[in-house]
Parts: C-alpha cells; sequence; structure tokens
C-alpha cells in the first residue's frame, strides 16, 4: 500500500538522502529527489550521473544517501542502472534473492537531454524496470553554468554568454519528456516541486508500471539562474504557471494536463527574477522576449491539442 | 575426462563462458568478436545458462551495465573488440578503480583509422594502463583455459579486479583448431560459486559505489591499487598450478621456449609465437642457440621474473604488433624497463610487425634471428625500432 500522499503521513517517513550534503543552500535538486524517495515504498536502488547532485551527496568517504546508491561516469546513469536491474532479474530467477526491488536513476539535463541521452534511450528501449528521473536546471551547473540542450531560449551561461553582438542562447529548449514518450513506455510525465503532490503522485503511478519510467522534474538552481536563494519552490511554481514548465503526464500514450494554471502568467513573470534573462529586458531585445513567448504559447497549444485528440 | 574438439577460438571462448555460467553478460557485436557473444545468445536462448543478458546499444554502455551487474553482486562478462574497447576506455578505469571483478574476452584487432577489421594488438595494449589484469593467449587452447582461470584469478578476495583475455581476432578467433574441453562439472568445480563483496542488493546494509575523492585520499587510493595488483602474480600462479592439477597444462607468468640456454631470443606475444617456435627450432637444428619468450601476464607485468629469464642472452628482439608512434612498441618498452636493473645486458631491438592483420611469416622470424645472431657474434647493431613485413 502506498502512502497516504498527506503531510501528517509523509513527515512519518525517514529521508533517504539525509543532511549533511553539500549541495548549495536552496538548490532545488535534493528537494527533487527527497519527494522522488518519499513517494518510494519498496526498497530502492539508485543510480547518479556525475553532476552536482552526485559529486555533493557522496565524498569520500562521507554518503548522504540511505539507500544502495552508484556512481559511475556522467553519461551512462541508466545504463549502470540497466546492469543493477538486471543482475537483481537474474538472481531473483535463480531464486538467490526474494525481495521486490524498485530502481531510480537520478541524472541532471546534461547527463540526459546531451551526453547520456543514447544510454537513456537505450535502457527505456531494452525495458529495464526503472524510473529515471532527470532533476532538470538547465544547464551544466557542475561545470560552471555551460549550455545544455535543456537551456532556455535567450538564457545567459558561460558558454552562450548574453554579449553585446549575441544575446545568450538562441536555440530553443530540446523537448526531451516528448521524446521519451515516444519511446512508447508505459508512464512518461513532467513534474515540479511546488506541486508536491503532483509530483509524488506521478511517482507513484510510474513506480505501479513495471518496466521503463521518465519523470522530468525542474529543478531551480540560484548559482545559474541568478536568483535568490529562497526561490526555488517560488520560481519552480512560475515555471508552471508561465506554461514554460506544463505539469503533464503521457500514460499508456495518452496525454494529460495534469494542473492546469487558473492564470496563465507571462513568460517575463518567470524570467524577470533570474538574472539569466537579465538582459532579455535591455532596449533592442523585446524580439527575443516576443519570440520566447511564442514559443512557450505554442508548445502549451501543442499539449492542449494533445490531450483534447486523446493522443 | 577431456573431450578433444575442433573448434574456433571464439568457440572455445564461449564454451568456456557457457561452462562458467555467470550471472549477467553484456552483448555487442564487432568484428571479429562478435560470433564468440551470438554464441553464447545461443546458450542463453536455449537455456544452457542462467545468464540474463543486457544487449545494450554501445560497448560504453555495455562496461557501464557491467559494472552495474558487478556492484549489485555477481558474475559478470562481456567481450570486446578494437573500436568496441576504445570506446568503453572511461568505464574500463571505473570497474578497475571499483574493483569490479568483470571478465572481459577481448579479441585484439586494429583500431582505426583507417578502419582495419583484422588482428593486431593496438586495442588491448591501449587499455594496459587501466588497471586491469591482461593475459595473454597464443591460441584457442589457451584462451579457453585463460578464461577459466581468469574467473579465480579476479575473483580472488585478495585481489577483486576485472580480468581482461586476449587472443588474436581471425588467426585465432576463427581458425579451427584441436583442443581439448574440460568437463562442465569440473569447470564448475574449479571456477566454484561466485563470493561477494559488498553488493549494492544487500539492502539492510546500504552502500555508496562511486563516490567523489579529493585531494586528501586520491593518491593513497590508487596505490593501493597499483598494491593489489603486485600480489595478482602469486594467484597467477596459485591458479595455474590448480589449472595443471586439473587439465595436465601448465601455465606461468610468461612461456619459455629453448630459452635456458640461449644466446638470443625473440620476446613475443599470442599466435605469431607459435610461427615463431618453428623457426627457433630450425636455428637450434643450425647449431644457433635461439629461444623465446612468450609473455602470459601483461598486467600486472613480472619485470624481475621476465629479467632473470633473459639475463644469460646476448641479444633479444621485442616483437611488437602494435605501436606507439614516435616511441617504442609497448611491449618492447616493458622489456627493456624489465632488463635495465641487470648489471649485464643484452643488446635490445624492436620490431613492429603484422598490424591490421598482416601476415607474420616463418621468413621474417628467420630474418630477425639471423640479425640476432650476427649482434651476439659483435656485430654492430644498426637500428633500435624497425617495421618488418613492410611493402616499399
Ligand atoms: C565524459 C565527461 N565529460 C564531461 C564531464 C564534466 N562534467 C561533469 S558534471 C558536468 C555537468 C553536469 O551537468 P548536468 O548533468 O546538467 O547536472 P548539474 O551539474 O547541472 O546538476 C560536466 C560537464 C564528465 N564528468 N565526463
Ligand atoms: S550550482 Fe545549482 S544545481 Fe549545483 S548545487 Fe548549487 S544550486 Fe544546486
Ligand atoms: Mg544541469
Amino acid at each position: 500500500m502506498a502512502t497516504p500522499l498527506t503531510l501528517k503521513e509523509l513527515s512519518k517517513k525517514e529521508d533517504l538522502l539525509t543532511h549533511g550534503h553539500r549541495m548549495c543552500s536552496g538548490c532545488g535538486a535534493p528537494t527533487v529527489v527527497k519527494m522522488v524517495l518519499l513517494a518510494t515504498e519498496h526498497p530502492v536502488i539508485a543510480a547518479n550521473a556525475t553532476g552536482c547532485l552526485e559529486v555533493s551527496t557522496c565524498i569520500s568517504e562521507y554518503t548522504a544517501w540511505k539507500i544502495p546508491w552508484i556512481h559511475t561516469a556522467f553519461e551512462n546513469a541508466a545504463a549502470t542502472l540497466s546492469g543493477v536491474e538486471t543482475m537483481y532479474r537474474s538472481l531473483k530467477k535463480q531464486g538467490k534473492i526474494d525481495k521486490d526491488v524498485k530502481f531510480i536513476a537520478f541524472g541532471g539535463d546534461g547527463g540526459t537531454y546531451d551526453i547520456g541521452f543514447q544510454s537513456l534511450s537505450g535502457a527505456m528501449e531494452r525495458g529495464h524496470d526503472m524510473i529515471y528521473v532527470c532533476y532538470d536546471n538547465g544547464a551544466y551547473m557542475n561545470t560552471g553554468i555551460q549550455r545544455s540542450s535543456a537551456t532556455p531560449l535567450g538564457a545567459d551561461t558561460t558558454t552562450c554568454p548574453a554579449g553585446s553582438v549575441i544575446p545568450g542562447k538562441l536555440r530553443a529548449r530540446k523537448n526531451l519528456t516528448k521524446i521519451m514518450a515516444a519511446h512508447n513506455i508505459p508512464y512518461t510525465a513532467q513534474a515540479s516541486p511546488s506541486h508536491w503532490m503532483d509530483l509524488m503522485k506521478k511517482v507513484q503511478k510510474a513506480h505501479s508500471y513495471e518496466g521503463p519510467k521518465f519523470l522530468n522534474i525542474i529543478a531551480p538552481c540560484n548559482r545559474g539562474w541568478r536568483s535568490k536563494t529562497n526561490d526555488s519552490i517560488l520560481l519552480s511554481r512560475l515555471a508552471v504557471n508561465t506554461c514554460y514548465w506544463p505539469l503533464y503526464e503521457i500514460e499508456n500514450g495518452v496525454t494529460k494536463i495534469t494542473s492546469t494554471p487558473k492564470e496563465k502568467l507571462p513568460i517575463a513573470d518567470f524570467m524577470k527574477p533570474q538574472g539569466r534573462f537579465k538582459h532579455i529586458f535591455d532596449p533592442g531585445n523585446e524580439w527575443l522576449l516576443t519570440r520566447i513567448q511564442e514559443e512557450v504559447d505554442a508548445e502549451w497549444e501543442k499539449l492542449k491539442y494533445a490531450e483534447k485528440c486523446g493522443c | 575426462m577431456a573431450k578433444v574438439v575442433a573448434v574456433t577460438g571464439n568457440e572455445a571462448v564461449a564454451n568456456a563462458l557457457r561452462q562458467v555460467n555467470p550471472d549477467v553478460c553484456g552483448i555487442y557485436p564487432i568484428t571479429p568478436q562478435t560470433d564468440m557473444m551470438q554464441r553464447y545468445a545461443s546458450f542463453i536462448s536455449d537455456g544452457k545458462v542462467d545468464t540474463e543478458a543486457v544487449l545494450v546499444e554501445s560497448e560504453h554502455s555495455s562496461m557501464s551495465a557491467c559494472i552495474g551487474a558487478s556492484a549489485a553482486g555477481g558474475r559478470v562478462v562481456t567481450a570486446t573488440s578494437s573500436q568496441g574497447l576504445a570506446l568503453m576506455w572511461e568505464m574500463l578505469h571505473i570497474a578497475a578503480g571499483d574493483r569490479l571483478p568483470i571478465i572481459m574476452p577481448v579479441v585484439n584487432r586494429a583500431l582505426s583509422a583507417p578502419l582495419n577489421i583484422h588482428g593486431d594488438h593496438s586495442d588491448a595494449m591501449g587499455a594496459r594502463d587501466t588497471g586491469w589484469i591482461q593475459i595473454w593467449s597464443e591460441n584457442g587452447q589457451e584462451a579457453y583455459d585463460n578464461t577459466i582461470q581468469a574467473f579465480r584469478i579476479g575473483e580472488h578476495m585478495d585481489i577483486r579486479l576485472p580480468v581482461m583475455v586476449c587472443m588474436d581476432g581471425f588467426i585465432i578467433s576463427h581458425s579451427i583448431e584441436r583442443m581439448e574441453y574440460l568437463d562442465d562439472p569440473e569447470v564448475k568445480n574449479f571456477v566454484g560459486p561466485f563470493k561477494n563483496l559488498y553488493p549494492l542488493l544487500d539492502l539492510d546494509k546500504p552502500k555508496s559505489y562511486g563516490p567523489l575523492i579529493l585531494t586528501d585520499l586520491y593518491h593513497e587510493y590508487k596505490r593501493a591499487q597499483h598494491e593489489v595488483m603486485l600480489k595478482t602474480k602469486d594467484v597467477v600462479l596459485e591458479v595455474a598450478k590448480d589449472f595443471e592439477k586439473l587439465s595436465g597444462r601448465k601455465y606461468g607468468l610468461f612461456e619459455s621456449y629453448r630459452l635456458e640456454d640461449a644466446d638470443i631470443a625473440l620476446v613475443i606475444l599470442n599466435s605469431a609465437a607459435g610461427t615463431s617456435k618453428d623457426v627457433i627450432d630450425e636455428f637450434r637444428g643450425k647449431g644457433i642457440k635461439a629461444g623465446l619468450l612468450k609473455p602470459r601476464l601483461f598486467r600486472p607485468f613480472p619485470y624481475e621474473e621476465v629479467a632473470e629469464a633473459l639475463k644469460n642472452t646476448k641479444a633479444v628482439c621485442v616483437m611488437d604488433r602494435s605501436d606507439s608512434f614516435g616511441g617504442y612498441g609497448p611491449l618492447f618498452m616493458e622489456i627493456s624497463s624489465a632488463l635495465y636493473q641487470l648489471k649485464q645486458k643484452p643488446a635490445l631491438i624492436n620490431k613492429i610487425y603484422g598490424l591490421g592483420g598482416r601476415d607474420y611469416l616463418p621468413s621474417h622470424a628467420e630474418e630477425v634471428l639471423q640479425e640476432l645472431h650476427e649482434i651476439a657474434q659483435g656485430g654492430k647493431l644498426k637500428i633500435i625500432k624497425e617495421y618488418i613485413g613492410v611493402r616499399e
């Protein structure tokens, strides 16, 4: 029986990513991980791609993980975990292990959208029983805020810096959630820590399916977003309410928007509190703000259409 | 009771793996390895093994999955060649650094560019510093025997390191030879059950694998890796002794062929050693004291033992089937390091032969032995490193 998703019940559960890790204060990633693990019932084994979460939670000879955890490299959390899961299946088949175990991989957007894309696609196609969770902070944060294919249009990063000629990133984000759904896996969803109940429900739903599942979860990074350290939840909420980060799921091929903003806010509301978009509001860059709004609107319309037509 | 068979190297090694029956294997095609794991896939489909295969989308993922599987707790194998091994390079270090006894036959093949699918040793030589134990094999029988022994060596509780078993692409992997198989129960007994060490699947005692280590501990960690490698030689010999009792076939750190009283010697790896031995016999017939040393354990490298074996020679040629462009061949570098510690050293030359599967002929061995003979007679050492069998 899954734990009822009430604060009272959840507060009785142990944090499986414990205090003492060294992520920046106010970082969204550990909040995301804690929520995912709180919504997980069975014994669970996690794999982690190289990145902020990994380097800050297990520094020899300490670990913040109260569950079996493995990190091997940057591009292969899915492949590594597929090995762990395969050994589990082999030993279970041979009668050498009897417990039911769940498997979760955590990767940043760089380790998932970019360098780890192949190994993720391979693991999903092979059908391993795991949830792959991408905590998406929109850049290679661990190496100092470099552009990834998850970096939003217009953002200033250290490899697509907003300069006097080029105003930051000129490409829109890759829509990885859709790409993962196109693997015809049973469950794909997008979530945000601001909507914790929605997020945890999605984790529980994902666990209820055998086979590969993918969750894309926005995880604000105050260092890279140039935002206040206490704004993670606020910004992840604004991401949802501007429809920059719509909350939806694709369950057995059927798209469902799980939370529609009461009032769809302009994208500028999400961008203004973030220094990485400061230049967008400079005179002369109005066209870029318009383009960003158009991109967001177009994606949102496509999503609503997908829901409406049941695809 | 041993069974005499006529099989290819790939078939023999696939059969050794079947007899060991590992829990998980990674499979990805690359010539000339492909046919080995293809055969293994049939064993799985026909229910002859308990193994679960991960049919990965690349060799990088194959080694990653093998690492995950091994850390989870169980016996793990994969096999590869050439570009596949090159693609694994990052993960090879991680398998060794995590002390995971993964066993991997490597069917040696040249590296691109230009693309070439034939046998040379560039792939495994490029992986010599990854922390893997490397065992090299002259023929199918040795590849079969070494594969079986590799499990005992890598999984030894004092060692816990991954092992590569090398054999020459096509020349061995695809040639049919007469060889002897051990019985299934004999192999099972010899290898024994897998012993776990800190498995991830021990859910009651959670482990973290693959931490970040800073300047305070990394250096010590790497020294520990070197030290465990030094212990490996004894384990290799101990396992070889047990294997001899079982099979009657004797293995050491290297093979010495007519070396005891030799004035001149070849040092040569894998299949070309076989060709060379015939020519050594011819030279012996002519009254020239020629011998041969064929390394078996390349990592860790048995420097003292090799120096001891070569110390009475007058001239030695190290034959490399791979190159370090602008440097000497990798085997030459090891042998010259070994010999440097001797007070009286033989003259030492290096020939690069057989790249990309270029035939190594008895006439090549003859030329080299003739040159060594002249040097040993007081002739001048003209050139240290030279390509042989080259079309001009
Ligand atoms: C093969 C490889 N290339 C590059 C790196 C360097 N590197 C380590 S972490 C990292 C960035 C991680 O970005 P992301 O996955 O988005 O996670 P984040 O740090 O943002 O949480 C990079 C580029 C590496 N470790 N391995
Ligand atoms: S740099 Fe960003 S993602 Fe990394 S720990 Fe700090 S806030 Fe978190
Ligand atoms: Mg990132």
